[in-house]
């Protein structure tokens, strides 16, 4: 029998719930670890930045407005969607060169890692908001709130999971985000747009972007409809960066640098709060 | 009810002030023709200031090193009322050195119990000392005896009685977490609620184990270093709390230093993203309050007579000078005119001048640049074209004041309608549906409070969740309690103070 | 007024009792010191209704108690009398007698004072013999069992002809604030009276707890201000019932100073329904002419 001849991926970008090539029609070469090519990846440009973030905003105020328990369901769904087409993300992986134990545990904990967050959204305002026991005749409380619109840079490391730790967090109390996927390997990444696409997510809640960083973190971390940046590159230059940018709209900026994605520690209410704005409201109590 | 209507009284009450019934009258209410409030100034006798103040370093006064001093103005007569140490980089470097000695040496070897009983010591004390305090709030500041003594003077002290008692509880603060402390913080306050705001600043930085450097404001120096006697009567380890005086150039300093762990600043926006762009690149925490263009919105179902006295409260308390003062009031159509007119009565009897008298209900700008400032904003609001209004009241001829003002006539794009003018001057807008009042709200850089006047709940919540500000003040305005997160969205700042939330930025897991 | 132009008195006008109270709390801190606290002290004495409503009152207490209003101390006779006296309907003819040649008015209470539990007539009856009797003021009450039934009608109707039955006489119509619990009834009860021909709106009877309040009292000017501005007609206001000190009683001026202006700041629009405060306003008063503190045993307790 003849071998038949594979039909190859093409990889866009994920904005606004549909799959367009990059705005600037470049591409570059994504390959395993042996340098071998396995796929071209679209090179973002700014404009592509804001498209991503024009999308989000619009998606914002939708998504923050759900009710808990629904984006709790969401979240749960795309976890049901992973598993679903786990066998492709653990090829995609080791097309890149991941062992297939390790491609496999990477999906397995991805998958946990959703379910993790997604039993958060309904939870994270009973432990984390309070009623405060003010000395007037007020009813006084305080609750976590979606900041809005965050910037995630992603790490190469573990390209799969560590998108989902950075993405189930901060979509998981209401906010949207635009993530520059791993530029080593963001194959995984742009495929989870599609289990993203395929899971109840409104378009524009996840955005993802392919390309360089040099090119795109930034125009992403200066924007100023952008609330938060959620950062795992360590290299001092580019936080500097990212906080000096952050500064010219006093943005949030969360440096989360980390060696191992496989962590439990990943798996912690706290940083969904870093992405939260505490809102406090007071009445009067009398009749 | 005259029996007798003779020519002369016809036109006047009994008491000779004009009759209101009268055709001429246009309904006017008059609340000045009779019955005037003697003056009633606070006695001050008691209360001494020195001519001269120094750092407040390991526990000592010690002067600058560059011996170079600035003066403090009393903004209600333009008189100097004491020279304060402008601190330079090297006055910060020994304040740091002892906070970073008295954070190993002592207050990080303390434990929970007895910080927090150091800082219920100092509540007390502030109690004691209270209407000095308030006095010299007064005099230093020109904010309103009324409001240093019944607001800014009491909070204080309950702020440092609320977080004194966090310090040996932080165990059950953070779920599943153990807080540690962070070391040497910075803290950089300003002028509007200068010891109000050192204690939002000092009190959750000692209750969680750190030790402090704060800078006063330039223009209102004199309690925080009456603070610092307190620090020493109170037998504070010596280190623990560092007050060095300065200007912007000093708050600078302290920003910079190498061996501070956090940096807590309230102030304006643009300061604060000075810091934060400073701070870019190191691995100090930091907390910013920053300004705010409060929207007020008050629908037609609201108690109209408790509203009118809420936006008072909202844009003319501590003349205005409120980082979440509501300065923008947003008004449903169909109650505007009157809700305008009872406005307009109230701010009449509104008194401005002496702060430390009794009955003042608005004090002095405080200072010359911020009378300027507002001055100018004047000039811009109706060179846009708003209609200007301000009370009739008399005001002193010397000192820096401003009469109660109202902007109507306004749009959106109005610089007096986007731009934080810290004064007693409000901009006054109407809306047609909740829709169009939310979007108005919202549409500004900053988010840091906000309020809603109606008298359905499930409007209140609705609106209260649309608009993004960290506070929600609805029915009421400018509430504050040591309990009570404060702080803001978007470009009003990062991060709380008050309650469990403020605990936060002074921790580390 | 055309039927046109009276509320729908179903409508209730939403208050925030909180905000009340902070407001009332805010003017309790105007701090009055000496010319304009003798000043007040003086009006607060010129606006007394100086009461006795006890059954066992006599014509003998009657006539002390229009002698204290007349001249209410004579060491300084110059001091203002109080505005009137306030008795029951049986002791108007000798309060008349007694207060000949002064101007001090007779107020009596009228239509089943206190508590209203009378049919109309009856009410009627009494409102017109107070009249008769020379009653230069009727204190009515309303029916309070009616009102938190929600039959406004019936209380607007009730005082109009209680106002037509007065004739010249004026009427204050007593809301009896402590019944009616909420700060919303008491500006919807102060509306129906005002709209109803009410030339006062008075608090309390005196036999109820709590009777006036500051908090109330300012519901009421309000009301009072709302309906001056709808109207161009001034009403007065008299809160009754437990105001006893003179603090109390500048408080209460500051409250009318700041909420409807100087003009009502005279016996015609506004009056204390009280009898001990007479006394400690004059202590006071004399504190302030001599410097020294006074004791009650100095005057005389009528």
């Amino acid at each position: 029998m003849a071998d038949r001849l594979e039909v190859l991926k093409t990889y866009k970008t994920y904005v606004g719930g549909k799959f367009p090539r990059s705005e600037s029609d470049r591409t570059y070469r994504v390959t395993d670890r042996k340098e071998k090519h396995i796929a071209n990846a679209c090179r973002c440009s700014r404009k592509d930045v804001r498209d991503a973030v024009l999308a989000a905003r619009s998606a914002f105020g939708g998504w923050s407005s759900r009710s808990a328990y629904n984006r709790g369901q969401v979240l749960y769904r795309i976890a049901e969607m992973l598993e679903g087409r786990k066998e492709q993300f653990i090829k995609e992986l080791e097309l890149a060169g991941v062992k297939e134990k390790d491609a496999r545990a990477e999906v397995h904990t991805s998958i946990d890692r959703l379910i993790y967050f997604a039993g958060w959204t309904d939870k994270i305002s009973q432990v984390f908001g309070t009623v405060n026991p003010v000395a007037s005749a007020h009813f006084n409380f305080s609750s976590p709130d979606a900041t809005g619109v965050v910037g995630i840079i992603a790490p190469d490391r573990s390209p799969l999971l560590s998108s989902i730790s950075l993405i189930a967090p901060v979509i998981a109390s209401g906010n949207s985000c635009v993530l520059i996927a791993s530029v080593e390997n963001p194959l995984p990444a742009v495929s989870f747009g599609e289990v993203l696409h395929a899971s109840d997510v409104p378009g524009g809640v996840v955005n993802i972007l392919t390309g360089y960083r040099d090119e795109t973190v930034d125009t992403l971390s200066s924007h100023k409809d952008v609330n938060a940046v959620l950062n795992t590159i360590a290299d001092r230059e580019t936080r500097k960066l990212i906080d000096e940018n952050a500064s010219i709209s006093v943005k949030r900026v969360t440096h989360y640098p980390a060696e191992d994605w496989f962590l439990d520690d990943h798996e912690n209410p706290y940083l969904i709060l870093e992405f939260m704005e505490t809102k406090t409201t007071w009445h009067p109590v009398g009749i | 009810m005259s029996d007798i209507k003779t020519e002369e009284n016809i036109n006047k009450t009994s008491n000779g002030s004009p009759k209101p019934t009268s055709p001429n009258s246009d309904l006017k209410l008059d609340f000045a023709s009779f019955w005037e409030y003697s003056p009633a100034p606070e006695s001050s006798d008691f209360v001494q200031i020195d001519d001269r103040y120094n750092h407040f370093i390991n526990g000592e006064f010690v002067e600058p090193v560059k011996g170079r001093y600035m003066k403090s103005i009393n903004p209600a007569t333009e008189e100097v009322l004491c020279e304060f140490a402008d601190g330079t980089s090297e006055d910060v470097d020994k304040a740091v050195k002892a906070a970073r000695k008295a954070y190993e040496k002592a207050w990080s070897k303390l434990s929970g119990k007895e910080r927090g009983k150091y800082i219920f010591r100092i509540a007390r004390m502030i109690q004691e000392r209270a209407r000095e305090l308030a006095i010299i709030e007064s005099i230093d500041g020109g904010k309103p005896i009324r409001e240093s003594r019944d607001v800014d003077v009491p909070l204080s002290a309950a702020y440092f009685f609320y977080y004194a008692g966090w310090a040996d509880k932080l165990n059950y603060a953070f779920p599943g977490r153990k807080p540690k402390s962070l070391g040497v913080c910075g803290q950089i306050i300003p002028w509007n609620f200068p010891l109000l705001m050192l204690a939002w600043k000092i009190a959750p930085a000692l209750a969680t184990g750190n030790t402090v450097v704060l800078k006063p404001a330039e223009s209102t120096p004199v309690t925080a270093l009456k603070f610092a006697e307190i620090c020493r009567d109170a037998g504070l380890p010596d280190g623990v709390v560092n007050i060095v005086t300065g200007a912007g150039q000093t708050g600078s300093e302290i920003v910079n230093h190498p061996d501070i762990n956090k940096i807590a600043f309230t102030g304006s926006t643009n300061v604060g993203k000075i810091i934060q762009k400073s701070l870019a690149g190191t691995d100090k925490k930091f907390t910013l309050e920053l300004g705010g263009k409060g929207p007020n919105i008050v629908f037609e179902d609201a108690p109209l007579d408790q509203t009118v006295e809420g936006i008072v409260n909202a844009i003319f308390f501590n003349q205005g000078h409120v980082c979440c003062a509501g300065s923008r009031l947003l008004v449903q159509e169909g109650i505007a005119d009157r809700l305008i007119q009872k406005l307009k009565d109230r701010m009449e009897t509104l008194i401005v001048g002496d702060p430390l008298d009794k009955n003042t209900d608005i004090g002095a700008i405080n200072s010359k640049a911020q009378f300027e400032r507002i001055q100018n904003y004047l000039e811009i609001g109706v060179n846009e074209g708003a209609e200007i209004h301000q009370s009739s009241c008399q005001i002193p001829e010397n000192g820096y004041f401003c009469r109660p003002t109202i902007f109507t006539n306004v749009s959106q794009s109005n610089r007096v309608v986007q731009e934080e003018i810290f004064g007693p001057v409000l901009t006054i807008q109407t809306f047609r549906t909740p829709d169009e009042a939310i979007e108005k709200a919202n549409n500004t850089p900053y988010g840091l409070a906000s309020g809603v006047w109606t008298d359905k709940g499930s409007k209140i919540f609705k609106v209260g969740q649309s608009v993004r500000s960290g506070v929600m003040w609805s029915n009421t305005y400018n509430k504050f309690d040591p309990t009570s997160p404060f702080g803001g969205y978007k470009e009003s700042g990062i991060g709380r103070e008050g309650g469990l939330h403020g605990l936060y930025p002074y921790i580390k897991f | 007024m055309s039927i046109a132009e009276i509320p729908d008195f179903k409508q209730t006008i939403p208050i925030d009792k909180i905000g009340v109270e902070e407001r009332v709390s805010r003017l309790n801190k105007r701090s009055i010191k000496k010319d304009s606290k003798l000043q007040a002290l003086k009006l607060a004495l010129s606006m007394i209704d100086h009461t006795t409503l006890e059954g066992k009152d006599s014509e003998g207490k009657v006539i002390q108690l229009c002698s204290k209003a007349r001249l209410p101390y004579a060491p300084m006779p110059d001091l203002p009398h109080v505005a009137a006296v306030c008795v029951y309907p049986n002791m108007v003819s000798t309060a008349k007698k007694a207060l000949q040649g002064t101007d001090v008015k007779v107020a009596s209470v009228a239509t089943a004072f206190p508590s209203g539990m009378a049919q109309f007539h009856i009410k009627l009856d009494d409102t017109r013999y107070a009249v008769d009797q020379g009653a230069d003021e009727i204190d009515m009450v309303i029916s309070r069992g009616e009102f938190l039934k929600g039959n406004y009608s019936f209380i607007f109707d009730e005082i109009a002809a209680i106002k037509e039955a007065c004739g010249e006489a004026h009427l204050k119509v007593i809301l009896e604030t402590g019944e009616l619990e909420t700060l919303e009834n008491v500006r919807k009860a102060s509306d129906i009276a005002m709209y109803a021909g009410a030339d006062f709106i008075k608090t309390s009877t005196g036999k109820i707890l709590p009777a006036a309040t500051q908090p109330v009292t300012l519901v009421m000017l309000e009301a009072i201000r709302d309906f001056y501005h709808e109207t161009g007609t001034m009403v007065g206001m008299k809160p009754a019932g437990g105001i006893r000190k003179a603090k109390e009683a500048l408080q209460y001026l500051v409250l009318v100073k700041e909420t409807l202006g100087s003009a009502w700041l005279t016996p015609d629009w506004f009056r204390f329904g009280a009898s001990s405060l007479t006394n400690d306003l004059l202590m006071q008063i004399v504190k302030q002419e001599t410097g020294v503190y006074q004791s009650i045993n100095y005057f005389s307790n009528d």
